[in-house]
């Protein structure tokens, strides 16, 4: 919570900040994966993540029983049929979370990679072009960074009933984009003096090409800090409000599991697996994305792997911007 | 002086903006919302409170859009919440009162310990170096920080409530008892809020702990802590005159703001726990579809955050003149 105040959040983590060059972005990509294969920490999310996407995407392969079907007993325990059991309306437990794991997924990549993308374009526009552009961007960013996300969402939603996965994407980009813009921004001007982009200006390239050549190349690890924290972020809050019922709860995703247990006061009636199994996989999902970005402290600053007493001076900007956001 | 002025042109533009959104919200959603409810209330509300739900979401109504803004901010600078539709007809302020001191006294105590106990292991952790307590709090908090706090609720009530039973885990209060400042009561409400209170407690201090780690560790370093150990100064001294005073400030401005989100508080965790306050009051008016209520508790946390915000720049502006600049 420390980290949002205006002067204070101006400030990427130093840890993200680039590292001087402007690198091509195919390069950039390369350099991302070895500095994973490189870190212990950063390996096993993404090992992590990996097995969620291939739960994701081939949840059949896996899981033969369809996850809506109410064919089973009711509220079975675990046993050889059913790994995790069955809820109370019959519906095998292992199933409604492997199934589940595609909508969570989807929900945390693509209004995570949508967020990003926002926050490059207002974050990276206010700092470069300044003036007026500048103040009105920056204002609508800093409006949206204070409203307290939450409660705005709980209010948006409610007024859409029955909203679908796309609907609430929609909704968690909109709300959620704003502190990626803001160290975006910060980033941005405090590079916008530099002598490579000054070079460009005098060479008469247009901002649109400086931006999208120049600046954005150079800032590949905090874009990619800022996709993985934004997604965890998401995840959590998109189930906390499926939790609540918002949305559609009909669909398959760890946040319905979790609002029917709760709905059928699971806890209190020994079907416990139906409210652990699917916090617990949320929780895993959150520190996968967690984790891969440890990776990104040594390739924006090397000197980070030597040096200890440097490195301690970051907080992986994902649990930053965790702890900046825990009002939910 | 004008660094004060400039946030407060800052945190007015917000709340106008806020207040905006929360007046546009429902007239640019698809299907008025208040059109259902209406249909839904009829015959059960009287013609006075079906008015003011048509005045209030701008249905029927022959005023053009900005004739409604000018009444709906009249309404708002009066205090006029307008009236709860799961309570009628009891209006929204009195709901809210009724709401707001439990919020206050779970997350407001919660935030508190969070922030002392959080900033004192954050102190020992940068101290010693490497030691246990350093080595284990970061991978500790890469899982706490990645699970929702309302499922950490969730098992407590399990392990604490259901199967050890040591604790209530439904309501405030006992039912049975009626609200009053007696110390039985007291006890009571202080007995119901301990799970609630843990399950905060658990997500949020790693937050404290980290940051304070992590600005101690660089303070640390300066020459003046040097200089302290060079004078013989006794560990303690220098562990709290000179180290930890000098890096309590980010912390000490995340507190400032935290206040701010006691309003909106765990809203979740007061779900699962049943616990009477806003949060609460918020997902019980989501679920009636009582909108005004909703609208206004959007509006008091939202407003109670900017505040707290507004307070937690000029604290850090007058603890730290460094800052005073910065954009």
């Amino acid at each position: 919570m420390a980290i949002l105040t205006g002067a204070a959040i101006g400030e990427p983590a130093p840890g993200i900040t680039q590292q001087g060059g402007q690198p091509q972005a195919g390069q950039a990509l390369g350099r991302i994966w070895r500095a994973i294969r490189s870190n212990k920490k950063a390996f096993a999310g993404a090992i992590l993540l990996a097995i969620f996407t291939l739960l994701a995407i081939f949840p059949w392969a896996i899981a033969r029983d369809n996850p809506q079907a109410e064919i089973y007993g009711r509220s079975l325990g675990p046993s050889a049929a059913h790994w995790f059991g069955t809820t109370y309306y019959g519906q095998d437990l292992f199933a409604q979370a492997v199934w589940g794991t595609r909508e969570t997924l989807i929900i945390a990549v693509v209004s995570g990679a949508l967020s990003t993308f926002l926050s490059v374009i207002m974050g990276l526009a206010a700092g470069y072009l300044g003036g007026l552009w500048d103040a009105v961007l920056n204002f609508i960013t800093d409006v949206l960074l204070v409203i307290p996300t939450f409660p705005l969402l709980i209010i948006i939603v409610a007024y859409l009933p029955g909203i679908g996965v796309p609907g609430l994407i929609t909704v968690l980009v909109i709300t959620g984009y704003s502190y990626g813009a803001r160290q975006l921004r910060a980033q941005t001007l405090s590079i916008r003096g530099r002598d490579y982009l000054e070079a460009a200006r005098v060479r008469g390239e247009r901002s649109i090409y400086v931006i999208l050549v120049e600046i954005i190349p150079s800032m590949t690890s905090l874009i990619v800090a800022t996709f993985l924290g934004t997604a965890v972020y998401n995840v959590l809050a998109a189930a906390g409000l499926q939790f609540l019922g918002l949305g559609n709860p009909d669909s398959v995703s760890w946040g319905t599991m979790l609002y029917w247990a709760q709905n059928n006061e699971a806890l209190q009636t020994d079907q416990y697996l139906w409210a652990i199994i699917p916090g617990a996989l949320i929780g895993l999902l959150g520190a996968a994305f967690a984790l891969i970005n440890y990776a990104f402290d040594e390739i924006s600053n090397p000197a980070l792997a030597r040096v200890s007493l440097t490195r301690t001076r970051q907080l992986n900007p994902v649990l930053r911007r965790l702890s900046a956001n825990r009002a939910n | 002086m004008r660094f004060v002025l400039r946030r407060a042109g800052f945190f007015v533009l917000t709340l106008w903006a806020c207040v905006t959104l929360n007046f546009l919200l429902p007239r640019l959603m698809p299907g008025n919302p208040a059109i259902a409810l209406m249909a839904k209330f009829h015959g059960r509300l009287n013609p006075a409170a079906l008015k003011a739900i048509e005045i209030a979401f701008g249905v029927n109504t022959n005023e053009n859009l900005a004739a409604q803004y000018v009444s709906y901010l009249h309404d708002l600078v009066t205090g006029n919440l307008g009236t709860s539709l799961t309570f009628f007809p009891t209006p929204v302020s009195v709901v809210i009162r009724g709401a707001i001191l439990y919020t206050l006294g779970l997350v407001g105590v919660t935030t508190i310990l969070a922030f002392i106990i959080g900033t004192l292991i954050g102190v020992a952790g940068a101290w010693r170096r490497g030691g246990w307590l350093d080595s284990i709090l970061p991978p500790v908090f890469v899982i706490t920080s990645a699970i929702p706090y309302f499922w950490v609720g969730m098992l407590l009530i399990l392990v604490f409530g259901v199967k050890l039973n040591w604790f209530p885990y439904d309501f405030a209060y006992d039912p049975s008892l009626s609200p009053s400042l007696t110390l039985p009561f007291i006890g009571n409400v202080i007995v119901h809020s301990i799970l609630p209170a843990i399950a905060i407690l658990i997500t949020s201090i790693g937050g404290w702990i980290l940051t304070m780690r992590n600005t101690m560790i660089t303070t640390l370093a300066e020459d003046y802590v040097k200089m302290a150990r060079a004078k013989g100064l006794s560990s303690r001294r220098i562990m709290f005159d000179y180290a930890a005073r000098n890096a309590i400030l980010p912390n000490l401005s995340g507190f400032a703001m935290s206040v701010g989100f006691i309003v909106s508080g765990a809203v979740l965790v007061e779900y699962v726990f049943n616990y009477n306050g806003l949060g609460y009051l918020l997902v019980q008016a989501l679920n009636a579809e009582d909108y005004p209520l909703m609208q206004a508790l959007f509006l008091l946390i939202t407003v109670a955050v900017l505040i707290a915000i507004l307070l937690a720049d000029i604290v850090t502006a007058i603890l730290d003149p460094r800052t005073r600049s910065a954009r």
